[in-house]
């Protein structure tokens, strides 16, 4: 494939706001994940929260999109100069040629709770102030960010469950390759609501302490939120140093809603494809950002694709200990701690494991390591059997 | 500018009043009036007997359109990358899982919880046909069908490889038809091909444009238009079943509609 620049890449999450908590966090090996009751849930649970956005204010002009997710969406727009790399774009491209392809699952479904909550007790009507094109709908996120920067380009929202956010990288890259837009804003913005904690809990899937990928205790998720965007340019625009998209690996698992294939068929094949894509060899991965959700079925998949594609010894490790599984927006979450992996060299120990699965001897890593990078692949896998892996290579100086 | 030729090698519409191509068809050119009537879906029988029981109109709308648009092609669906495309997914399931959260005993449906994300119909396909290929679920409001089909198309173009749009749309129960009142459910799938095969009935072109979306002139037909975001393919719908070549613009986006180009 033709390659594409990150031009800028920034990231919200429990960890806090824009690139240097997150980079700080990845050094102290500190997560974000609490125990605490949350909204009217009836138990404790574990949660990956993004602190502040009660007090985030949407712009009087788009008052309707405001919801818990469209707060943390503008709260994540602005951090680390992206509005201000996104506006530098426009004007380089004009607005008809810029796409915002956004992955979400929540959308902002939690203020359609609270209205079923607030139903009239004789009409049944909801509130007046639901508004649900602007929040609930799966698109609302991608509207929400065509407006804010008055966009006049393709849009949409790919709601893949937690591969979302990572497959709107293989849209953006094939539209640019089809001549139809010049760069493209990717990313996924997902947030805490009662669906999500409570569906996962009715599947036995949410750990009752933060999550402990590939550990051999590990017995569940942890639900966290998050918001992720990258401003994506053609690659040959790339300077040394810069970070370059280089694979993108598409595949489904046809095999059930919610549980992996068990030998991971799904998982080995998207990575395989990334890595044909990028024309990479296993050996050339100097890191995998693994999905490792911390759920024993879905580590075991992913560890036994990753041992049958790289063996034991490429290093690898999930950020879900950290941010806790911020589902649709995980992959762009993920695309951007390995985009930071390659610019500073620093391969992040899991945080939550200690004791990893002797039933899956990957190169699990525990502590930091820091050493130069060339080529990082980041997998997310979702309910539905829905796979993608994406490699992500560093230009040489 | 707009993209390479790609091919139309399967088409396929059910909706109400319009329970197959050829009906459709002789209603777009306008042979025999529209009606519109409630449209009757089969079981999904390529579906194990324990998912057959448990999908609901999201699920067997959006089989039902996947395998006839395959057939037409005479295609084989395990081997089509596939774009899934709906406004709001499985609305009566999103309705029950709300109205279970607001009671005092949210005991959620493991299984209805699996089928709230907007690709479970996606996800049931794969079941049913094998499919391993990538396939993409996708949401952009009333303008989820043109989405739809750049995305198709452009999988197609980088890919090499045939793929299948399946464009489908249910309707929310009250309370939350009040904010989004789709009339009835309808789908519309598409195989799309990166060279002429024996099954090609046109080549299509995609660009887009800030010229105005074609509208229906007629009322029935525009009142579909209007309310039910697959239903944006109307226009195209009608310029394929002229058999002629041409152009038309579909509604998209603010600012930005797709023009598609049709040629023999």
């Amino acid at each position: 494939m033709q390659a594409l620049r990150l031009s800028a890449y920034t990231l919200t999450t429990a960890l806090g706001r824009g690139q240097a908590p997150h980079l700080a966090a990845l050094r102290a090996q500190r997560g974000g994940i609490v125990k605490k009751r949350w909204e009217t849930v009836e138990f404790d649970v574990c949660v990956g929260e993004v602190a502040g956005l009660d007090e985030v204010r949407l712009p009087a002009t788009l008052a309707d999109y405001d919801c818990r997710n469209n707060r943390l969406a503008l709260l994540g727009l602005q951090q680390d100069g992206f509005a201000a790399q996104v506006q530098a774009a426009i004007g380089s491209y004009g607005t008809d040629r810029i796409g915002v392809f956004m992955g979400s699952s929540t959308s902002g479904i939690l203020s359609t709770e609270v209205a079923y909550r607030q139903r009239d007790p004789h009409s049944g009507a909801l509130p007046p102030d639901l508004h649900y094109r602007e929040t609930h709908n799966a698109y609302s996120v991608a509207d929400f960010v065509r407006k804010y920067f008055a966009l006049s380009g393709p849009a949409m929202v790919v709601s893949t469950a937690c591969s979302s956010s990572a497959k709107v990288f293989g849209t953006a890259q094939r539209m640019l390759a089809a001549g139809l837009i010049d760069a493209a804003i990717v990313g996924g913005v997902d947030s805490l609501c009662l669906t999500t904690i409570y569906g996962f809990s009715s599947l036995q899937l949410v750990s009752s302490q933060p999550c402990r990928p590939f550990d051999a205790a590990r017995d569940g998720i942890s639900i966290g939120e998050g918001a992720a965007y990258v401003l994506l340019e053609r690659g040959d625009l790339a300077r040394p140093g810069d970070i370059i998209l280089t694979g993108v690996g598409e595949s489904s698992d046809a095999y059930h809603m919610s549980s992996p294939h068990p030998e991971g068929r799904g998982a080995h094949m998207a990575m395989q494809q990334a890595l044909q894509m990028s024309g990479l060899q296993p050996a050339d991965i100097g890191y995998i950002n693994l999905h490792g959700t911390a759920t024993p079925s879905n580590d075991a998949a992913e560890g036994a694709a990753v041992l049958a594609l790289f063996g034991k010894d490429t290093p690898c490790s999930s950020t879900k200990g950290h941010t806790g599984h911020t589902l649709g927006a995980a992959g762009g979450i993920e695309a951007i701690f390995s985009a930071l992996a390659l610019r500073e060299g620093l391969l992040p120990g899991g945080v939550g494991t200690s004791q990893t699965d002797p039933a899956l001897p990957c190169n699990y890593l525990l502590h930091n390591v820091e050493q130069p990078l060339q080529h990082v692949l980041s997998n997310s896998f979702g309910f539905g059997g829905s796979n993608c892996s994406l490699v992500f290579s560093r230009v040489d100086a | 500018m707009s993209t390479a030729m790609i091919y139309l090698d399967g088409l396929s519409v059910l909706g109400p009043g319009l329970p197959d191509w050829g009906t459709a068809a002789a209603c777009l050119r306008g042979e025999r009036p529209f009606v519109a009537a409630e449209l009757a879906l089969p079981a999904v029988l390529a579906l194990p007997a324990t998912e057959r029981r448990r999908v609901g109109t999201a699920v067997k709308l959006a089989m039902a359109t996947g395998f006839a648009a395959v057939a037409d092609a005479a295609a084989d669906a395990a081997q089509l990358v596939n774009v899934f495309s709906s406004t709001g997914g499985d609305c009566d399931n999103c309705h029950n899982l709300l109205e279970v959260l607001a009671s005092d005993e949210r005991l959620i449906s493991p299984t209805r919880f699996h089928n709230s994300v907007h690709n479970a119909p996606a996800g049931y396909w794969g079941i049913a046909t094998g499919c391993t290929a990538a396939s993409t679920s996708l949401c952009a409001y009333d303008a989820t069908f043109a989405a739809a089909l750049i995305e198709t198309a452009t999988q197609v173009l980088a890919s090499g490889q045939a793929a299948v749009l399946v464009a489908f749309d249910t309707a929310y129960p009250q309370p939350l038809y009040s904010q989004r009142p789709i009339p009835y459910p309808m789908g519309v799938g598409m195989v799309l091909a990166p060279q002429r095969t024996a099954a090609s009935k046109a080549a299509l072109q995609l660009a887009f444009t800030r010229d105005a979306a074609d509208v229906m002139a007629d009322a029935g037909l525009e009142q579909l238009r209007r309310t039910i975001p697959a239903a944006r393919s109307l226009p195209l719908l009608q310029l394929l079943a002229s058999g002629q070549p041409g152009c038309v613009v579909l509604e998209y986006l603010d600012d930005c509609q797709l023009a598609v180009t049709v040629s023999a």
